[in-house]
């Protein structure tokens, strides 16, 4: 166990935290420069476009130290969004130190702090590592003051590297040694271990991610999971050394995997504790938390035939996401599909996005909704998640919405325009605290709903992306809520229509109206689009249509062109949707997601 | 009120377009294929009749031929004559074969207009495309309008009785209405108008780029479409296709309207399409290229499509559906109430098991092929 450092790298987004994993994998030999490609750990293209990390991926790195002893360091990576800021947590809790990655150019941001925080929280060692010192920009003294300022560490101790050009990182892998604390735990004692991850493998079912905190495990062992006293028999324990590398044991301070037949992801809960049937341990780990779906949507085929296609897709997903929840849902204007919770919206968008790459399904999701709780009139609560089952309004006695607390860290200077922000998005209940010299934290009691839409993306554009945002649910509390219909042509699109307080209807329904309006294409005939609450109009644009759709002459030379415009037609009009006599395309539907125009 | 040609027809004879790309100068708004010199003429004329020679085999037997261009009138009445007697003697062109030829006012003549009636010509289309000597300017054509009326009488006095104009609206600052009214008073057999069209690679597509051009808005150039069916129906023309007006039948471009009916044709000379009911195929744009190829023994053929069965049908649906002969009722696989309801907006005529569009449904030839083509369409109809 002395051999053993668990740590992680956490740091402000393009600071460098997937190159200085990649050296360092590399520098453990672990894998040929040949082979290498970069950004090893965020394997998905989704992760590598958006740069950000999605599933957490974890390796084993072999080490002799200058004293000639033989570790094993355990790089165990985070997902990086708010989104995921519990499966963050779990990581964090497996480790006993991270590395906290600074740009020597840019300095400390907003989300350096905000990892800060959730390293001390965890109370692990923090290293400062100081990147990109080979930049041309980069000042070296000035990071260095921000660190003893701003994030109060001791500065002297910063490491100086450059995860890219190769600079620094054998002191990087000694300071690992050097200054992280062995683990500790008692190899005897009855099993616990703390699951961090947990990923689908197409031929040997779900493999679990885990640290051991006490006792040890083996093959054969049959193993049970404190959340649910669900058991299996274990068939393989190793680690990760970028492939899986089998092992005789886990023992207390180590992290590897484990191979149990478990048929799905969802049958694990990243935060359960593992013990052994045979002598389970008193207590489970603290901090286990079952996900949470905040976000619920619609998703849809857009050809009704391919609602088979679909099923099979979601279940496959679901093999490697358990994040995400579903079941059956059937919309007027849609079909069949499945009403989705998610963590959130980037979640959502996530897998949106994987649907369509990795699954090659042509989907619609509908606008995202909260779940909203009623108390009606005969005395029942009816609690709902998809604004087609909003009730009878006159039955309704008291309405509720799902609150949030929110946490904003920025410069002092973005002060005034996030106070703004918050409260138009119906903040209440501001507290501030001043964590260093210059830095704000600014929390909120806010309606979930107000940040589904596009809190987060106003929030980057006025904090000119220095501000770092994180929600946790506080309760449901009573609204004056009112739903609001969506027709187009006069005609009612269930899968448009949305829970609004009844303050902001107006506005978010002319928004809505107008959106559709850029999204729907021009028609034969005039579309009005309106947006209604019971039988009143609210809000309406109209789109005319066009006058002429000829051209002028077609001979022999023009027709294979002609022809090869009508067939692109023919495909543009395979992802729309026909409500009523409309053509409504794919991404209309998700319009009011988007970003108001700035 | 149909273009169907009511002579006897031959299944497997075809169309004939010869392609002559020279020009005395590029108009602004053309993007046909041409090149604005004479100096490849004859080399030209040479392939032109051994590029026929390749297809003796697959395509011997023609109902219609169409001298287009670029401008043919370009070429001398000896050039002219010889290419036609040239094709007379390899291949068998019908007796009552329909001969057109694409003629600018400034080069007829009136001794042109007669020396071309010998090779055989019987069809002249005359590129007036103005009245106006202003908009004449504009389009940077070389003639007067009192030249696009003089070259119609010189073509009537050789005895040409089946001759067209073609004229342009939507110009800008343009009484239309008085330019159609003066071509109707020469009373030719056909009528082509075709609204200006700014196409990419022209020099007033660059102009309108540069914001020195603006096209007609959308509803005034359909209101001049509308204005133009009813002031030609007026005067007794039949609305037949999109652009094209005939007064009495018979007076319907033949060649022209194989294009539109799926028929097949030949195209022979630089950039030309040629369809034989199932494959297409068409020459390289550039007219040395085109010679050198001729005269190493190879095809000039730039590209060529098979067309599938589903490809086929929406052509036709395409093409039927520019002409007011309309297209075959078991080509279109939209529902009754889709077709109801275009018909209820006045958009198409359903009879005798074919589905045609009305004047106004003409307007939106390009959209109607969507909405006819499938059921999926079947409730996209107005």
């Amino acid at each position: 166990m002395h051999h053993i450092r668990n740590f992680s790298i956490i740091a402000h987004i393009d600071h460098g935290k997937s190159t200085l994993a990649d050296r360092l994998i590399q520098h453990a030999g672990l894998i040929s420069a040949r082979d290498f490609h970069d950004q090893l750990l965020d394997s998905m293209d989704i992760e590598q476009e958006r740069g950000i990390t999605i599933k957490s991926q974890t390796v084993a790195l072999p080490y002799t130290g200058t004293d000639g002893q033989q570790y094993v360091l355990n790089l165990i990576d985070t997902p990086g969004h708010v989104d995921f800021s519990y499966e963050v947590s779990r990581a964090l809790a497996s480790c006993e130190g991270v590395l906290l990655l600074v740009d020597a150019a840019q300095g400390v941001e907003a989300q350096t702090l905000a990892n800060l925080y959730a390293a001390m929280d965890h109370n692990l060692e923090i290293i400062p590592v100081i990147n990109k010192i080979d930049l041309p920009a980069a000042d070296i003294e000035r990071v260095k003051e921000e660190i003893e300022i701003e994030l109060g560490l001791d500065s002297s101790g910063a490491l100086l590297c450059s995860a890219k050009a190769g600079i620094g990182i054998d002191e990087v892998f000694e300071a690992v040694v050097k200054r992280l604390p062995a683990p500790k735990g008692d190899p005897a004692a009855p099993l616990s271990a703390l699951i961090f991850d947990a990923n689908y493998d197409q031929f040997r079912g779900t493999v679990v991610s885990c640290r051991v905190f006490n006792g040890s495990l083996k093959a054969g062992d049959t193993i049970r999971f404190m959340s649910n006293g669900a058991c299996y028999r274990v068939e393989e324990v190793g680690v990760y050394r970028i492939k899986l590398e089998k092992r005789a044991s886990l023992s207390a301070g180590e992290v590897g995997y484990i191979i149990a037949g478990i048929k799905t992801v969802s049958d694990t809960r990243v935060g359960d504790t593992i013990t052994l049937d045979s002598n389970p341990a008193a207590e489970p780990l603290s901090g286990f938390k079952e996900p949470k779906s905040m976000v619920f949507s619609s998703v849809y085929p857009i050809a009704a035939d391919d609602y088979p296609d679909l099923v099979e897709a979601l279940e496959k997903y679901k093999l490697n996401d358990a994040a995400l929840n579903y079941q059956k849902d059937s919309s007027a204007a849609l079909g069949q599909g499945f009403r989705c919770g998610f963590l959130g919206l980037l979640h959502l968008e996530i897998v949106q996005e994987r649907m369509e790459r990795e699954y090659d399904q042509a989907i619609i999701m509908t606008a995202p909704s909260v779940q909203y709780k009623f108390l009606l009139k005969n005395g029942t609560e009816l609690t709902i998640e998809n604004p087609q089952y909003y009730p009878d309004p006159t039955a309704i006695d008291t309405a509720f919405e799902p609150y949030v607390r929110i946490s904003i860290i920025i410069p002092e200077r973005y002060m005034g325009a996030v106070m703004k922000l918050c409260t138009e998005r119906r903040g209440s209940n501001s507290r501030f605290t001043y964590p260093s010299t210059g830095r704000i934290e600014v929390n909120f009691d806010m309606p979930l709903a107000e940040i589904i839409y596009d809190f987060y993306d106003r929030l980057k554009t006025i904090t000119q992306g220095y501000g770092s945002f994180d929600y946790e649910y506080l309760d449901h509390r009573p609204g004056d809520l009112v739903k609001v219909d969506m027709m187009v042509n006069h005609e009612k699109v269930d899968a448009l229509s949305f829970i609004s307080h009844r303050d902001n209807a107006r506005a978010r329904g002319l928004q809505y109206c107008e959106r559709l309006k850029e999204e729907i294409p021009r028609q034969m005939f005039k579309i009005i689009i309106q947006g209604a609450i019971g039988g009143s109009i609210i809000a309406r644009s109209t789109i005319n249509p066009f006058r002429k759709d000829v051209t002028a002459k077609c001979y022999g030379g023009d027709i294979t062109r002609k022809r090869k415009l009508l067939e692109k037609q023919k495909k543009g009009k395979e992802r729309m949707k026909m409500v009523g006599n409309v053509q409504i395309p794919q991404k209309a539907f998700v319009a009011i997601l988007k970003s108001e125009k700035d | 009120m149909q273009s169907s040609n009511p002579k006897k027809t031959d299944a497997r004879a075809s169309g004939l377009y010869i392609h002559v790309p020279f020009c005395a100068s590029k108009c602004p708004y053309c993007d046909f294929f041409s090149i604005a010199s004479a100096d490849m003429i004859a080399a030209w004329c040479a392939s032109v009749c051994r590029e026929l020679d390749l297809y003796r085999e697959r395509f011997e037997r023609f109902e219609t031929v169409y001298f287009g261009g670029g401008t043919p009138s370009l070429l001398s009445a000896q050039q002219l004559g010889s290419l036609m007697e040239h094709v007379r003697t390899r291949v068998r062109i019908a007796t009552d074969a329909e001969c057109t030829i694409e003629v600018n006012p400034d080069d007829l003549s009136s001794e042109k207009a007669r020396a071309l009636r010998d090779p055989g010509f019987n069809r002249l289309s005359i590129g007036v495309q103005s009245f106006d000597d202003l908009l004449l300017k504009f389009l940077q054509r070389r003639h007067t309008a009192r030249q696009a009326r003089d070259a119609f009488e010189h073509a009537a006095a050789a005895g040409f009785e089946n001759i067209s104009l073609d004229l342009m609206y939507g110009l800008p600052e343009q009484d239309w209405q008085a330019e159609l009214a003066q071509a109707i008073s020469l009373q030719p057999g056909h009528v082509s108008c075709y609204q200006l069209t700014i196409k990419p690679g022209t020099a007033f597509f660059s102009m309108q780029q540069e914001g020195r051009l603006q096209a007609a808005s959308e509803e005034t150039l359909a209101q001049l479409f509308l204005l133009t069916d009813s002031l030609l129906a007026e005067a007794g023309y039949d609305h037949y296709e999109v652009s094209n007006y005939a007064r009495e039948p018979g007076c319907e471009a033949r060649h022209n309207s194989r294009y539109w009916q799926h028929r097949p044709y030949l195209g022979l000379g630089p950039a030309a399409h040629s369809f034989d009911g199932e494959k297409r195929w068409w020459n390289i744009d550039s007219v040395p290229d085109y010679c050198s190829l001729i005269s190493s023994g190879s095809l000039p053929v730039a590209g060529s499509e098979i067309l599938t069965p589903d490809q086929l049908r929406l052509e036709r649906l395409m093409l039927g559906l520019r002409t007011s002969r309309g297209v075959a009722r078991e080509d279109v696989g939209a529902g009754g109430s889709t077709l109801a309801q275009l018909e209820r907006e006045g958009l198409i005529t359903l009879h005798s098991g074919r589905i045609a569009p009305t004047p106004r449904g003409m307007l939106f030839a390009d959209r109607l092929p969507l909405l006819l083509e499938d059921g999926v369409a079947d409730n996209s109809a107005v």
